[in-house]
């Protein structure tokens, strides 16, 4: 029977499930007693379980990055771009684990999950993650799958800052680190478009302090304003003036308030809307603070090059020149420091005009210097 | 391994941290890492190049030297090797200076303009010299900053800039009884070896 999908597909693939029961404690200070993380993994270990990469996932990501779940399903994983045989994370020579993390909304454990104590979905009980609480249970869940060092931890924006605290929290048990359009900390204003859309989802009425899923109401129009502001900070100027100018859905204006006139704004409210159906807003809530958090050097007086020094992994750092949102200047930053504490780094700066969503998108030379970069890693 | 390489590789000492600025494919770069236990990182521009160093497992930065160096600390490397490309960069005065600051010792070539041949294109015909080696025309060659090897010592003896070594070759890199007698006249490429104003001792010669 002739295959449905691409010779480049890892095809049809199926989430799995690892329940784990000790409590995990965090750095907010709280546990969580037992969680559950659901996670896909593509290619197969190799005997000596050398050839395991980790798929970090940015803040709507989720642990489907590539293939399908079905015949049906309309697109493929997130990051189908990358992952599969023959694409830079190539599954012929990888075995790939993708997982959804702790305080998310697609399986894994967050806070529109039962709160074993009270019976009731947590909500805004669920306590607050961070980068280094999630990179604890990635490894606690590769203990689990039998893998004792990554080949290569990999991953965009928040993704990348995952990739990163691997190798500051586990320095053995990484070889190889990938952070693409990712920063070692944000910026006022970084931490100003997240503290928008929080504000957003917070003053919903239908936000009932977070506790909206046991009332059977979703903070709707908070989640989609959200989604709408974040949306435009990922796309470039010149990307949303090439896709939709100044042009307008009818062919004349309308002198009012509630009609939806120009062409961009029809888009965000889509995307606003699309989002709003598939998200949690406590997750939401949650991984723009994680984001916010995230600052490594922190604990070294600000020296990113200190903070740093543990890491044995080789670098590969990419950036995409029209990403404002983790611009290129950010991602040097890190470079700097990297090269400060005498670690092997390799930085690449891609012309692409899709602003920071130009790391999900097949861009040649981008695909090309990942290609270069997985293949050189011994497994 | 391309000649001026292999003059340079010379001068480079074992397990020394290396930058190299404009490092093409890697070649130095891989050579030094595995034959001398060498450091360092690459500086590229070219996206085809950049590919080819991390595909050799190269430590390649994309960064364009003329929007400077300031983000590397101060004697953060023993040498800084810049091949072929002082003649392409908008100020080379100051890129000289930036590489002095971050390296003990500089290795630079270029080629020299006050070669014989290009002399004479220019008293015969009275035009910029074209030629196999040089195959620009002035409008569109990336070389905006020629100079001859005179030009450029005068420059390092304005700026108390220390000529270590300096070696005349030929198009092929070959160090010939022509460029020795006459390096200004008869040679076509410059190696030279610099270093700060600060006495400095001589780097151990590997064989």
């Amino acid at each position: 029977m002739p295959s449905v999908f691409a010779e480049d597909s890892v095809g049809l693939v199926s989430p799995q499930t690892e329940q784990f029961l000790e409590p995990l404690q965090l750095a907010c200070g709280r546990s969580l007693a037992n969680y559950q993380l659901v996670y896909e993994t593509y290619g197969q270990l190799n005997a000596t379980g050398s050839n395991a990469v980790l798929i970090c996932h940015a803040l709507s990501g989720h642990h489907h990055a590539a293939g399908y779940h079905s015949v049906d399903e309309r697109k493929p994983g997130w990051w189908d771009s990358c992952i599969g045989p023959g694409k830079p994370i190539d599954t012929r020579k990888f075995f790939v684990v993708s997982l959804n993390n702790l305080g998310g909304c697609n399986g894994s454990t967050g806070p529109s999950s039962l709160n074993p104590e009270t019976g009731k979905p947590y909500g805004a009980d669920f306590p607050m993650m961070t980068v280094e609480d999630w990179v604890h249970s990635q490894a606690l869940l590769a203990e689990r799958l039998g893998i004792g060092q990554w080949a290569a931890v990999v991953g965009g924006s928040l993704g990348g800052m995952q990739a990163l605290q691997w190798t500051i929290s586990y320095p053995e048990r990484v070889r190889h680190c990938l952070a693409i359009a990712c920063a070692p900390k944000l910026s006022a204003q970084n931490i100003a478009f997240n503290e928008v859309a929080r504000q957003a989802i917070l003053s919903d009425p239908d936000f009932h302090g977070g506790h909206f899923q046991e009332r059977g109401v979703i903070p709707k129009r908070g989640l989609i304003l959200a989604r709408m502001v974040g949306h435009i900070t990922y796309l470039s100027d010149d990307a949303m003036g090439e896709k939709f100018g100044r042009d307008l859905k009818s062919d004349k204006l309308n002198y009012d308030f509630h009609s939806v006139e120009f062409q961009v704004e029809s888009y965000l409210r889509y995307q606003g809307e699309e989002f709003s159906g598939r998200f949690d807003a406590n997750t939401y809530l949650l991984m723009t603070k994680a984001l916010d958090y995230f600052d490594p050097a922190a604990s070294q007086g600000g020296d990113l090059a200190k903070a740093l020094a543990p890491a044995q992994a080789d670098f590969c750092v990419m950036s995409f020149t029209t990403d404002w949102r983790f611009s290129p200047a950010r991602s040097r930053e890190l470079v700097d420091a990297l090269m400060a504490a005498d670690k092997n780094v390799s930085y690449l700066e891609i012309d692409a005009p899709q602003g920071h969503d130009a790391f999900l998108i097949p861009i040649p030379r981008y695909l090309q210097a990942f290609n270069a970069y997985m293949q050189r890693i011994s497994v | 391994m391309r000649a001026d390489l292999d003059i340079i590789q010379d001068w480079i000492p074992s397990g020394s941290r290396v930058l190299d600025l404009g490092c093409g494919d890697g070649e130095l770069l891989a050579w030094l890492r595995d034959h001398k236990q060498v450091s360092g990182y690459g500086l590229e521009i070219d996206a085809d190049n950049i590919a080819e160093c991390l595909h050799k497992g190269i430590n390649v930065i994309e960064q364009d030297l003329d929007q400077g160096l300031s983000n590397f600390a101060s004697n953060s490397f023993d040498v800084v090797v810049m091949t072929q490309a002082l003649q392409a960069v908008q100020y080379p005065d100051r890129l000289l200076e930036e590489m002095l600051r971050i390296g003990r010792q500089c290795i630079i070539t270029f080629p020299n303009f006050g070669h014989w041949r290009c002399r004479w294109d220019l008293l015969r015909r009275g035009q910029m010299p074209v030629s196999e080696f040089l195959p620009y025309t002035w409008y569109n060659t990336p070389n905006i900053h020629f100079c001859t090897f005179l030009d450029f010592e005068e420059l390092c003896h304005q700026r108390q800039v220390r000529v270590l070594d300096r070696l005349a070759v030929d198009r092929l890199h070959r160090h010939n009884w022509a460029s020795r007698i006459w390096p200004n006249l008869l040679g076509e490429i410059g190696i030279y070896r610099v270093s700060g104003p600060s006495p400095l001792q001589p780097p151990a010669r590997t064989e």
